[in-house]
């Protein structure tokens, strides 16, 4: 029973890592970047939500609402301040390293607002628990939550890639951004939704892992932003179904290797993992191959 | 009033004059041909066009509109669309969704619409579906309206990115060596799919080619280019036969 439980613990952080690499797989598609400060935004949605419901005493929902508009928004003027000028620099580096600096600004304006101590993080979820054979096994309500909501953002983003409009727009930017332009789509515009997309869901993944861990710091966002990425390239990074099948078998490996091996080295395990499948199949479980391209 | 009306047009990359005082001038409803050997500055010229490169001089009016130095999606707005000397089709769209692209700015709906799939988006997107069959069947691409673009022969995928160009409505269609790799059969298609357009949709066309067949065939009026400067200009019987151009491209 306890391999279930286990398990069961395991698609649940897998399904956060998902959602998280979502957006790190959704610009890396698009934008052909990597946001290092995407799991920094998870950190400001966390906050947001806490602040809002411990100071302005707002309802959960509310205060949910309000942390995915604040983040989408946050997404948008991330990008068009910080990388949209440096889009048609000669190297790629210099966005990279930009990323790492608006990460790094983040952490720090969170420092300077909310402190460096822990806080302890409100229930927001409630949902009642689930007791399977006989109350041998417990599924609690934050569990089933964060595994439906990985579903439903995954199928949802799925058709929305393939079947809408702005969508379309997305594949065609993705694949060529100059022929797409000559076909009069809007680059920059497709790339702000790109991130207004990403960041939203960054809000909810916020939500998500602080109401399963419950402490929040500055540096909340960081590792698991971090293990999201290696999820995404795991699964394939640009690829959509990708980031959620590398999200939850990370998830797994690193709560069975908590259980099973060390809790100690878990972290380890799992960016060996990330070593390991780019010697092995350096596209992704998902991912086409790609021509060196460097 | 010419559909394309090009004046004194020149752009230097550092010391090299890449296109040196260009000058055009095509009717509306003219299959017009833009030749020279290798190097002589024709895509250049497309690239100037279209606004991915902005012009060190001149001016460039497109049905007596100015849009010189405008942006991409502005000229495309004003009516220019395109084809690329390599093919460069959404590979991993379906041909479908292809042409649906090029129909982007045809059709509105709100990217909030399209989340939560409210009416209108059904709506929308099914007159995008008719809208892109239509243009499919008129180039008989409608079977393969469900196949990967990338999963065409090379002839289909060449129409199929005139039928994306097509899609955007332009006034002006340019064509980059439409026939580059094909075999003669396929060329003989296209010369028919190009007159076809034009006469179908009442539609102007500007190509760039090497295969003197489809140029000779189906243009009514050429100019070419050497070292980016235009060398002659006229009817196409006429310019074929010039000594100057007969030597740029065999030598003396």
């Amino acid at each position: 029973m306890s391999f279930i439980s286990y398990l069961k613990d395991g698609i649940s952080l897998g399904s956060i890592y998902a959602i998280i690499a979502l957006g790190y797989t959704m610009v890396y598609g698009i934008a052909k970047m990597l946001n290092f400060a995407h799991g920094d935004v998870i950190m400001v949605g966390a906050f947001v939500i806490l602040t809002a419901v411990t100071k302005a005493n707002m309802s959960p929902i509310l205060a949910i609402i309000l942390s995915v508009v604040i983040c989408t928004v946050a997404g948008v003027v991330i990008e068009a301040v910080a990388y949209r000028p440096l889009r048609k620099a000669s190297s790629n580096l210099a966005v990279l390293i930009t990323a790492i600096g608006v990460s790094y600004l983040l952490q720090n304006l969170a420092l300077l607002i909310f402190g460096a101590d822990a806080k302890s993080f409100v229930p927001v979820i409630n949902v009642p628990s689930l007791e399977l054979f006989g109350g041998q096994l417990t599924i609690k309500g934050v569990t089933i939550v964060t595994i439906l909501a990985c579903v439903i953002i995954m199928v949802g983003l799925q058709l929305f890639v393939k079947k809408t409009k702005p969508g379309r727009a997305m594949q065609a930017v993705s694949e060529d951004r100059d022929a797409a332009q000559l076909m009069g789509v809007n680059v920059n515009a497709t790339i702000s939704l790109t991130f207004a997309i990403g960041s939203g869901l960054a809000a909810i993944a916020g939500l998500l892992l602080c109401s399963a861990y419950p402490t929040l710091t500055p540096y909340t966002g960081a590792m698991p932003g971090i293990k999201a990425f290696v999820a995404a390239v795991f699964g394939g990074i640009g690829s959509i179904p990708g980031a959620m099948v590398g999200g939850i078998l990370l998830g797994i490996i690193e709560i069975f290797s908590k259980a099973y091996i060390s809790s100690q080295v878990a972290d380890a395990i799992v960016f060996a993992v990330l070593i390991v499948v780019l010697l092995v199949k350096p596209s992704g479980l998902f991912g086409k191959n790609i021509q060196e391209k460097v | 009033m010419a559909m394309l009306e090009v004046n004194n047009l020149s752009i230097q990359f550092g010391g090299l004059h890449a296109v040196d005082n260009f000058h055009l001038k095509i009717e509306k409803g003219e299959l017009y041909g833009l030749i020279g050997p290798n190097g002589a500055g024709k895509t250049t010229v497309f690239n100037l066009l279209t606004g991915v490169y902005k012009p060190t001089e001149g001016i460039i009016r497109l049905d007596g509109q100015d849009i010189t130095g405008k942006s991409i999606i502005d000229i495309n707005k004003a009516g220019i669309a395109r084809t690329f000397q390599n093919i460069r089709l959404f590979k991993d769209m379906t041909v479908l969704d292809n042409v649906k692209a090029g129909l982007h700015n045809h059709y509105k709906y709100s990217t909030l619409t399209g989340i939560l799939r409210l009416p209108k988006y059904f709506k929308v997107e099914k007159e995008m579906n008719e809208r892109a069959a239509e243009i499919l069947k008129v180039f008989n691409l409608d079977q393969e309206a469900n196949l990967l673009a990338g999963n065409l022969p090379y002839g289909k995928q060449r129409k199929l990115e005139i039928a994306r160009a097509r899609a955007t409505d332009p006034k002006l269609l340019l064509l980059d060596e439409p026939a580059a790799g094909m075999n003669p059969n396929e060329t003989q298609e296209l010369m028919d799919t190009i007159r076809f357009v034009r006469d179908h949709f009442n539609m102007t066309i500007l190509l760039i080619e090497h295969d003197m067949k489809l140029v000779g065939g189906i243009c009514e009026e050429l100019t070419v280019l050497n070292f980016g400067q235009v060398l002659c200009q006229g009817e196409t019987a006429k310019v074929l036969k010039d000594p100057a151009v007969v030597t740029a491209y065999l030598g003396e």
